[in-house]
């Protein structure tokens, strides 16, 4: 049984549409790429999962249990965490309070230090800067801040929306080695992203979204050798060639 | 040593000032959102206080308690039952809530407490003390020292607690603190009561001190928003800076001047400093 189905999703934004027929899953122990240009609709999908927007018709099954229509709040406490696109970190408080923050699902308390020990030996820069506030850390900071903050609930799936946007490339790839360590370690992703050769790298299963449904869906390793794919992109976005060439 | 008299006096008045516009900072700070019903808070805390010691028979622990658990509840009801459904809604359906939620309050006040003056009998809190060569009322040391208190207490929750930090990121960014697990409708609601239960605690304190009637509200809220523009929107540490700046002000130029004068040089320096620095003491430009 997956551990995340979602079946023939629709989100609407009053009138227009966001996503219009959306279906996949997440098997434990996976990584899964959505892939698709800017407005294809994986940010609403993974809202939508999230719990952030009600989808209008379809459903999302977490682990046998239909989740959706159930507030964001209540979502994470379930083990099912989200970093939304551009990290949404609360600038105005310090490092370890957005940790903390992190944490406000977590049953356990107890669980606490650990989890503050693992994020730290995985960034030792966040453990420098615990003190700092935020605002004041650099943009690979930032992606690490928002990373160990989604895993200060202890989630069983991570989806992360677009976690390269807007760093550098040599950022981009200490990310890309921390998500491939987590996934060993035994953490299922759902990782949105542009740069199709990115999230191939580490994907096991790819769906690539176009205007709302997916147009093409398989193996990572199948999707990297398919034209399709790339002409998909090529079709929406002309500049798609320019996130290609940062990939690893 | 009369003049060091006033101005310990007006300090420890405009510690309370600081008290009750700290609530109304508070939710500024939380929700952007701008309370005309603030100053009637304050006014019920001392109605509050009154059938406490009236009815009951309780002293002042038992009647400041009251009024903060009974605001408290004020609050959190009206966030539930109005702010909730117009808090997200255009600024003029704000502003009308509050304000119709300013007159109901004050009315209903009138309706059961009529228009008449009142005071609260002789509390424990009687008499004057001697410090250092001033003579001061002991329920104006008290509630001074009280409403510091309180008022640090309030900053150390918002910067401090874990708790705090839940409040600010709700504040800060909404959908991201549903992503964390925090429910925003709590703790909104929480910085309702807070807020009312801080006017309310601000209320029974000068309920010790001052004649009132249900009109007063009025001016505890006109003195509320001056307070929070000085020391700046959204900064509770800013409303104590500010409230002891107000609250001396008051003092030396009703001293020096005659009280009746005290207003027009209070309001004065506000403009003049609304001119030079807009964005008040603490507030960030």
């Amino acid at each position: 049984m997956p551990e995340l189905k979602v079946e023939h999703l629709e989100v609407r934004y009053g009138d227009l549409v966001g996503v219009a027929d959306i279906s996949l899953q997440v098997e434990a122990g996976q990584v899964v790429a959505l892939l698709g240009s800017n407005g294809a609709g994986k940010t609403t999908t993974l809202s939508a999962i999230a719990g952030l927007i009600a989808p209008s018709r379809g459903r999302v099954e977490w682990r046998g249990e239909t989740i959706s229509g159930q507030p964001a709040y209540a979502i994470v406490s379930k083990g099912l965490a989200l970093s939304p696109e551009g990290w949404r970190l609360f600038v105005g408080q310090s490092v370890e309070q957005n940790l903390r923050l992190g944490a406000t699902a977590l049953a356990d308390r107890s669980r606490l230090p650990a989890l503050f020990d693992r994020v730290y030996a995985l960034f030792p820069r966040l453990a420098e800067r615990r003190r700092q506030s935020a605002g004041t850390l650099s943009g690979g900071e930032r992606q690490m801040l928002a990373l160990g903050r989604a895993l200060m609930s202890e989630p069983r799936l991570l989806m992360l929306d677009e976690p390269s946007l807007g760093l550098a490339p040599a950022v981009v790839e200490t990310l890309y080695d921390t998500l491939v360590e987590l996934h060993r370690l035994g953490l299922t992703l759902l990782l949105a992203e542009q740069s199709i050769p990115l999230a191939l790298a580490i994907a096991d299963y790819a769906y690539v979204l176009q205007t709302g449904r997916i147009a093409l869906d398989g193996p990572a390793a199948e999707l990297e050798r398919n034209e399709q794919v790339r002409e998909i992109y090529l079709g929406v976005r002309a500049n798609a060639a320019g996130h290609q060439t940062q990939g690893r | 040593m009369v003049l060091v008299q006033v101005v310990v006096g007006g300090l420890l008045l405009g510690a309370v000032y600081a008290l009750f516009s700290s609530g109304l900072t508070l939710i500024w700070g939380m929700m952007n959102f701008i309370n005309f019903a603030h100053g009637e808070f304050v006014m019920l805390g001392m109605y509050v206080a009154l059938l406490v010691v009236v009815w009951l028979g309780g002293g002042p622990a038992a009647f400041g308690l009251a009024a903060a658990i009974a605001l408290f509840a004020l609050g959190v009801a009206v966030y539930a039952l109005l702010i909730r459904h117009v808090a997200r809604g255009p600024m003029l359906a704000q502003i009308l809530s509050s304000f119709g939620l300013a007159l109901l309050l004050r009315y209903t006040a009138f309706w059961i407490f009529s228009a008449n003056f009142v005071t609260l009998p002789q509390t424990s809190l009687a008499g004057t003390i001697a410090i250092g060569g001033i003579y001061l009322p002991v329920a104006q040391v008290v509630a001074g020292l009280v409403a510091v208190t309180l008022t640090i207490a309030l900053h150390l929750l918002l910067t401090r607690s874990a708790l705090g930090s839940r409040l600010l990121a709700v504040a800060e960014d909404r959908t991201a603190a549903m992503l964390m697990g925090i429910r925003p409708d709590r703790m909104q609601a929480l910085t309702w009561g807070l807020s009312a239960g801080a006017a309310g605690v601000a209320g029974a304190l000068l309920a010790t001190a001052y004649p009132w009637s249900p009109s007063v509200g009025e001016t505890f809220g006109l003195l509320a928003f001056v307070t929070v523009a000085l020391g700046g929107f959204g900064s509770v540490l800013g409303s104590l800076y500010a409230g002891l700046i107000i609250g001396l002000i008051e003092a030396v130029s009703a001293y020096w001047l005659g009280a009746i004068y005290k207003d027009i040089v209070v309001y004065g320096l506000f403009v003049a400093l609304l001119w030079l620095r807009p964005q008040g003491l603490m507030g960030k430009a």
